[in-house]
């Protein structure tokens, strides 16, 4: 599984950084820089918990994107 | 170097084809079906709105999902400032355009074709309103005319999609890409109007036919939008691998001494001119070569220019046009145009060049669209080539801490 975020819904609340820091930071203005790549299975939880604490429900995790034509 | 397709045919105050010239001329419009798919593939033929995505696997991934209901936009939108040549083709050409995008609907089996063209390009909007008025109830029971409004994002994909869902152009999260689901959830084709363009004649002519349009391997004609120091700026149609020099030659020459091209546009880059002479233009090699053609665009700076005081205009225009969704790219963007203005005004604050690779490289990928990375890869290039005065700029007089 990986982090998924739709940019358009963040407002930058901060809520996943400080539930997720281990692959969560935020950049100069408060948004959220991600750690690409799978979520390793021990961290599974934390990750879970960013989601569901979000409050814009901007974050969901996603299976490994596949990526045809754009 | 005298390679017409797209404008072979009546002169340019001609203004635009009427329909039984056009027939005249190139014939009634062939079928568009699989066998045209094989035949873009054959062809090289890469979209022309920038992205130089190969159009026979676009085509071939709508057409996989569409079961006779999916939905082509054929996208005039030319958000571009430095941009000419869809607004060009279209007033000129527009049955080129209405052609390509029925065929391409008939390929990916498509119920609807939508032309979206920019609301500010009125000579465009007219001819393209004209021309679907001449074609059978056949064809304009399937065909719409829209304009896009006259921002720079209303021609990404996801936009021109979520404008005709809508009715507001700005992009959206991905995925689902407009090819997996668009317009009323349908898989929809978004393709750039020069490209449907070459792909009804194509499909009249052969793939064979394109490649031999093409020099030094490259394959079919490009339209690019010539400006800043040339004699004679404007639209031109170019064999694919012309060089630059070629076409600033075919662009009157340029007036005193080029310090530099921007090739692409806002979302391309600063080339030196010296480099840039040699430089094939063929869309297709470009991509794999890790560059691009963008739209087509070709500017020249001259050395009376300040390129600190263009590239700052250029990055407030793109911090302006920033959908305003994003976080990184709204606040980022805005960011980077005030500290690369600073620079240019030679007031810089204490840190700001650093500051500049380092916003550069953080915004990169974070926006929903590529908005903020096209800004980003601009900026970039200007901070390499214009690397000395961007050093003499941070280094004067300036409100420095310490």
């Amino acid at each position: 599984m990986e982090m998924w975020i739709d940019r358009t819904k963040c407002d930058g609340h901060r809520l996943c950084a400080e539930l997720f820091p281990e692959m969560i930071r935020l950049d100069d203005w408060g948004y959220p820089i991600i750690t690409p790549g799978a979520i390793p299975q021990a961290l599974l939880p934390h990750a879970e918990r960013a989601v569901a604490g979000c409050p814009v429900l901007a974050l969901a995790l996603r299976r490994q994107e596949r990526k045809p034509g754009q | 170097m005298t390679n017409l397709s797209l404008f072979a045919g009546p002169p340019p105050n001609a203004g635009a084809e009427r329909f039984a010239d056009h027939t005249r001329r190139l014939g009634h419009r062939p079928a568009g079906n699989r066998t045209l798919i094989d035949t873009l593939d054959r062809s090289g033929l890469v979209g022309r709105g920038g992205a130089s995505f190969p159009v026979g696997i676009k085509w071939r991934s709508v057409h996989s999902r569409s079961r006779g209901g999916a939905v082509v936009i054929a996208n005039g939108a030319e958000g571009e400032p430095l941009s000419r040549k869809d607004q060009t083709l279209m007033t000129l050409r527009p049955h080129l355009v209405i052609d390509g995008a029925l065929l391409a609907a008939d390929a990916v089996s498509a119920s609807r074709v939508l032309l979206y063209v920019g609301e500010a390009h009125a000579a465009a909007v007219a001819a393209m309103s004209r021309a679907l008025a001449e074609r059978s109830t056949v064809d304009t029971s399937r065909a719409t005319l829209l304009t896009a409004p006259p921002s720079y994002v209303a021609g990404e994909e996801t936009a021109a999609v979520h404008f005709v869902n809508t009715g507001v152009a700005t992009p959206t999260a991905t995925p689902p890409r407009p090819f997996e689901r668009g317009v009323d959830g349908r898989p929809t084709l978004v393709q750039n109007v020069e490209t449907l363009a070459h792909a009804a004649l194509i499909a009249r002519f052969g793939d064979e036919w394109f490649h031999s349009l093409g020099l030094n391997h490259a394959t079919g004609t490009i339209l690019l939008t010539v400006s800043g120091a040339v004699a004679k700026p404007g639209v031109i149609e170019v064999a694919s691998g012309s060089t630059v020099d070629e076409v600033l030659v075919m662009a009157g020459g340029v007036r005193g001494k080029a310090r530099a091209v921007l090739l692409g546009g806002y979302f391309g880059g600063w080339i030196s001119a010296q480099q840039a002479g040699t430089m094939v233009l063929d869309p297709k090699g470009l991509r794999a070569a890790g560059g691009s053609l963008g739209c087509g665009v070709v500017s020249v700076l001259d050395e009376v220019a300040d390129p600190l005081d263009v590239s700052a205009r250029i990055m407030q225009h793109l911090a302006n046009e920033s959908a305003a969704q994003c976080g990184p790219c709204f606040f980022g963007l805005r960011s980077l145009a005030a500290a690369t203005t600073r620079l240019a005004r030679r007031q810089p604050e204490h840190g700001d060049l650093p500051q500049l690779h380092r916003w550069a490289a953080m915004v990169r990928g974070r926006g929903a669209c590529r908005h903020p990375d096209g800004a980003v890869a601009f900026l970039q290039s200007a901070l390499t080539l214009f690397e000395p005065e961007f050093a003499a700029a941070a280094g004067a007089r300036g409100r420095r801490a310490s």
